[in-house]
């Protein structure tokens, strides 16, 4: 039996609320962490994962304490040691991996000095071993050329380069065992996979433990050996990750893998009932009760205990795991999505380019914006009514910029954006009449940066009913009600504040808002990325719903394939602010296709263990479109020389109708992407 | 679903919102010393008239300087008059022209920072350089500038001391303005087409006023200690009115041998601007503003 590096015993944490009540945030939590593995700790906002994984370094939070357990390191309680005793065991044996790199490393101090701080504090390695060590650590984290890597500045690298950053940081004191939240949440798809590939390497290469936070089950699945689901503050799956990911025993955990968006499938997937229930709110009873398709009386009553089953070596908290032990495999059932498409054409956006730069005195005398390589350029996409379409690329591909443009928020540097044919849709707010802004909607990503926090839900909603429509009184409620219910609401969220509402509700909400305009064209940006995978799927669901209730046309945002997967009819990738390919999603999604969407589909990760991502190209990232040719020649993989780097790519039409914009024939692409 | 009630929040009468804010408040220690001392100042404000033992301008050369007594609580000035039925009449002036003039001060610069806030650009740009400019005016010597020139009226000094207590709020307003600007709400109701206006009223004041409604009750206080340097220096209020500056100003050559005549005004000044001070603390506190005191969760 391989050693135990840290053992959790009984551990429990929490705080007093204003009336003096102890609320756990975490419930007698018992695991080991055995040397070399690495635990993947998966759970929904508020499930305690990120509490539980810094106890694991013996810090808690401000505000919380710790109420019962222990948490055990070299037989010693992390929980009860004196700080300075703790300075010695964090960094040397203990070491964290935070989420955004870019917040943890100092702004003023250059990479190589915050590597050598970090020497200093946990190695015993003299000034001239250090330097040496430094680029070794970042040869390790695979950076290009490590000496002049460690003369830059944090903000002079991209966030994949800063998240390595901080992986040789923390395997600068050799620790036994790392703690990673969230490390990859914040980073483009394919600079994910490049660095999960990477901690795979680290982990075998050192033999360090991991304990790896997140909420992505797809990332986990890439890196873990064994796997804790949490939900509101308890264990209630662990078990080998293979096991769990294909034959998941806890309901929570099969109804969460039944919700994610796959690849494979097209639609929707089936989303689960209601939401995680706040700390201090849970009763007697199994606290997944209320969202269990298996639950029976007496999960009501009884809560069930943490259960070892020796022939999975897995624990399980359910009663009813033989029943869900026989269903074996999760059957992933998708709604097919109707499409709802007309053929008249109901937004033209032609010739429409973007510029970000800062314009010249006489320009901005003359009102005018001049940029011979504006961020956004030769944007042509024709919208049908009742079409989703789905804008899809990496962070800085211009996809919001396009949106906000559409929306009147940013003006065009040329083009045209036509509504229905006739009407030209100015790109100054200010010159678009009443009627103009009330066709086009906007959702945000972020329901609580997009609700007044002031306001209450009647007030929210009832903004733009007052303002387009001048309703007043019993009517503008009967209108309020009425929107609520669409959005499977009820009438009793009326008086609430958008603080007292789960993420899922809120965005429930920003839904009904934009739906009270009665618009024609709504444009959502990235909708859901801000919310829990369970909770994303109803998001979904309920969108395409309305979609079909009302023929409203979507212009969807995401980062996200899967997601756009599931419900776009047509999708547009975009790379550097220029179209790459535009097609019907099942066609976009199947070979051939850009080298770009190749290196896109690749990355995605998947909730199984036996998929793993396909790095096709680097994951560098470049800061400006190239003046002339193809806008991806930097990392394409099948760059074909110097026609690729004077030339722009002609537009080429696939059987199926799909517009690939690359210099590469057809038929050659389809040769090399068969498999 | 149901939420327990620690969650549960329903939306409250604006008077059920106030009360709470009082009594979290006072449920602070020096919050509780804050508003006793406050609500004393403004209840003896109020009643001070009828209470006064004595007239405050009553000139009695026999009783010039007299030591505290039973008769004169507090003793008598150089004039012979009663130095308690001056020191209760001494406040109400300084605190309703500072009271007013802290709400215009409230008014113009609130309004002023969250339109340079939310428009920005160059009005912004032009508007922040002119505040930025009498920023850097003594504002004592504008006073005495504009009160030589215009009187000691109360219609002259509310403006007057509003406008030179304005300009630091503009600053926070606007600050606090660009804290929401950026939210998506605003995007969001600008991309609906509401007004400038309506974007103010509906979507921005009520998330800044809270920290507006802070500012300006520092200002209040510093507004009193302000006046009452105006009043010591002859700028204030005009004599014979009772005034705490005037009396301290009048009696501070006396002070050797007649401690009393300048005590009095002292501690009531002194005492009305901790008093304020302490009940502004507290009130960013009950707010939330002030971050260390915020609840974990």
């Amino acid at each position: 039996m391989t050693e135990i590096i840290q053992k959790v015993k009984n551990l429990s944490i929490g705080f007093k609320s204003k009336k003096g009540e102890e609320i756990l945030i975490l419930r007698n939590i018992s695991t080991n962490i055995k040397k070399g593995e690495t635990v993947g700790i998966v759970g929904e906002s508020g499930s305690g994962k990120s509490t539980l994984a810094l106890a694991m370094m013996g810090y808690v939070k401000h505000g919380l304490y710790t109420i019962g357990g222990e948490c055990e390191f070299n037989s010693s309680n992390l929980l009860k040691m004196k700080n300075r005793d703790l300075e010695k065991i964090r960094g040397r044996k203990i070491a964290m991996i935070p989420q955004n790199a870019g917040q943890a490393l100092t702004p003023n101090l250059k990479i190589g000095y915050q590597i050598d701080e970090a020497l200093q504090l946990h190695s015993d390695l003299k000034e001239e071993e250090r330097e040496q060590k430094i680029s070794e650590l970042l040869n390790k984290v695979r950076l290009p050329s490590p000496e002049t890597i460690a003369l830059r500045y944090p903000h002079e690298l991209s966030g994949g380069q800063q998240q390595r950053v901080a992986v040789a940081m923390a395997l600068a004191g050799t620790p036994d065992l790392l703690l990673l939240d969230e490390p990859t949440t914040g980073l483009d798809v394919t600079t994910q996979a490049h660095v999960l590939e990477l901690l795979n390497f680290i982990a075998k290469d050192t033999g360090t433990s991991m304990v790896y936070v997140s909420h992505d089950l797809g990332a986990i699945a890439q890196v873990s050996d064994r796997i804790i689901v949490m939900y509101s503050g308890e264990i209630v799956l662990e078990g080998p990750s293979r096991d769990i990911l294909k034959k998941p025993i806890h309901p929570y955990t099969y109804g969460l893998l039944k919700s994610i968006p796959k690849l494979s499938l097209a639609g929707l997937p089936q989303s689960m009932p209601g939401s995680q229930p706040q700390p201090g709110t849970m009763h007697r009873g199994c606290s997944f009760f209320e969202r269990c398709d298996f639950s029976e009386e007496k999960c009501k009553s009884n809560s069930p205990q943490l259960e070892y089953l020796e022939e999975l070596n897995t624990s399980v908290r359910c009663f009813n795991h033989k029943s869900l032990m026989n269903d074996s495999q999760v059957n992933q059932t998708v709604n097919k999505i109707k499409t709802s498409l007309q053929d008249k054409e109901i937004l033209n956006i032609s010739e429409v380019s973007i510029s970000y730069a800062k314009q010249k005195l006489l320009d901005q005398v003359l009102n005018r914006i001049s940029d011979d390589n504006p961020t956004v350029k030769d944007i042509n996409i024709n919208i049908k009514k009742g079409e989703t379409i789905a804008l899809v690329g990496e962070s800085g591909s211009g996809k919001s910029t396009i949106l906000k443009s559409i929306a009147g928020l940013l003006r065009t540097k040329g083009g045209i954006i036509k509504f229905d044919q006739k009407r030209n849709l100015s790109s100054d707010l200010k010159e678009r009449d009443p009627n103009d802004l009330r066709i086009i909607q906007l959702i945000f990503q972020n329901p609580d940066e997009s609700l007044n926090p002031n306001h209450t839900v009647e007030e929210i909603i009832a903004q733009p009913l007052k303002l387009y429509f001048g309703l007043k009184g019993e009517e503008l409620k009967k209108n309020i009600i009425e929107l609520l219910q669409k959005v499977r609401l009820g009438e009793f969220y009326m008086s609430r504040y958008p603080r007292q509402l789960s993420g899922g509700e809120k965005q429930r909400v920003a839904v009904a808002r934009a739906f009270a305009a009665k618009p024609d064209i709504i444009l959502c940006d990235e909708v859901t990325s801000a919310l829990d995978v369970s909770v994303q799927a109803a998001v979904l669901n309920l969108l395409q719903q309305l979609k079909e209730d009302f023929g409203t046309t979507y212009i969807f945002v995401s980062h996200d394939l899967a997601v756009v997967r599931a419900i776009s009819d047509r999708v547009a990738v975009l790379y550097q602010g220029r179209l790459c390919e535009v097609g019907p999603s099942k066609d976009v999604y199947q070979f051939p296709s850009h080298p770009y969407t190749e290196v896109l589909l690749g990355a995605v990760l998947e909730p199984d263990p036996d998929i793993k991502p396909k790095l096709v190209a680097e994951d560098i990232v470049e800061e400006k479109p190239p003046q002339k040719g193809c806008s991806f020649q930097g990392r394409c993989s099948r760059i074909l020389g110097d026609i690729c780097k004077n030339e722009i790519p002609p537009w080429q039409i696939t059987n199926s109708g799909n517009s690939i914009r690359c210099h590469i024939p057809l038929k050659e692409l389809q040769k090399n992407q068969i498999n | 679903m149901k939420l327990d009630n620690i969650y549960q929040e329903e939306k409250k009468s604006n008077f059920a919102k106030v009360s709470e804010i009082i009594i979290t408040m006072a449920s602070r220690p020096s919050g509780f010393i804050g508003l006793s001392i406050l609500i004393f100042h403004v209840i003896l404000a109020f009643i001070s008239p009828y209470i006064a033992p004595y007239d405050f301008k009553a000139i009695n050369p026999t009783l010039m300087l007299q030591a505290p007594s039973a008769e004169y609580w507090f003793g008598t000035d150089d004039l012979g008059r009663d130095v308690f039925t001056r020191t209760i009449l001494g406040g109400r002036t300084a605190l309703t022209i500072t009271f007013f003039g802290s709400l215009i001060a409230l008014l113009w610069g609130g309004l002023l920072g969250i339109f340079c806030g939310l428009v920005g650009g160059k009005t912004d740009d032009i508007v922040m350089r002119i505040v930025d400019a009498f920023l850097s005016i003594p504002w004592i010597l504008a006073m005495l500038l504009i009160v030589s020139l215009l009187g000691t009226s109360t219609e002259v000094l509310i403006p007057a001391l509003g406008f030179f207590y304005g300009k630091g709020i503009v600053r926070v307003a606007r600050a606090a303005t660009h804290d929401v600007i950026a939210k998506d709400f605003i995007v969001s109701a600008r991309a609906r087409g509401h007004s400038n206006f309506s974007i103010i009223w509906n979507e921005i004041i009520p998330n800044v006023r809270d920290a507006i409604l802070v500012e300006g009750a520092m200002r209040w206080s510093w507004m009193l200690l302000g006046f009452s340097s105006l009043s010591f220096l002859g700028f204030g209020v005009s004599p014979p009115t009772p005034d705490w500056g005037l009396m301290i100003s009048n009696a501070r050559g006396l002070m050797s041998f007649a401690y009393w005549s300048v005590i009095a005004p002292i501690v009531g000044l002194s005492s009305l601007i901790i008093g304020i001070n302490l009940t502004a603390d507290a009130f960013a506190k009950a707010l939330g503003i002030d971050r260390s005191t915020k609840a974990p969760v």
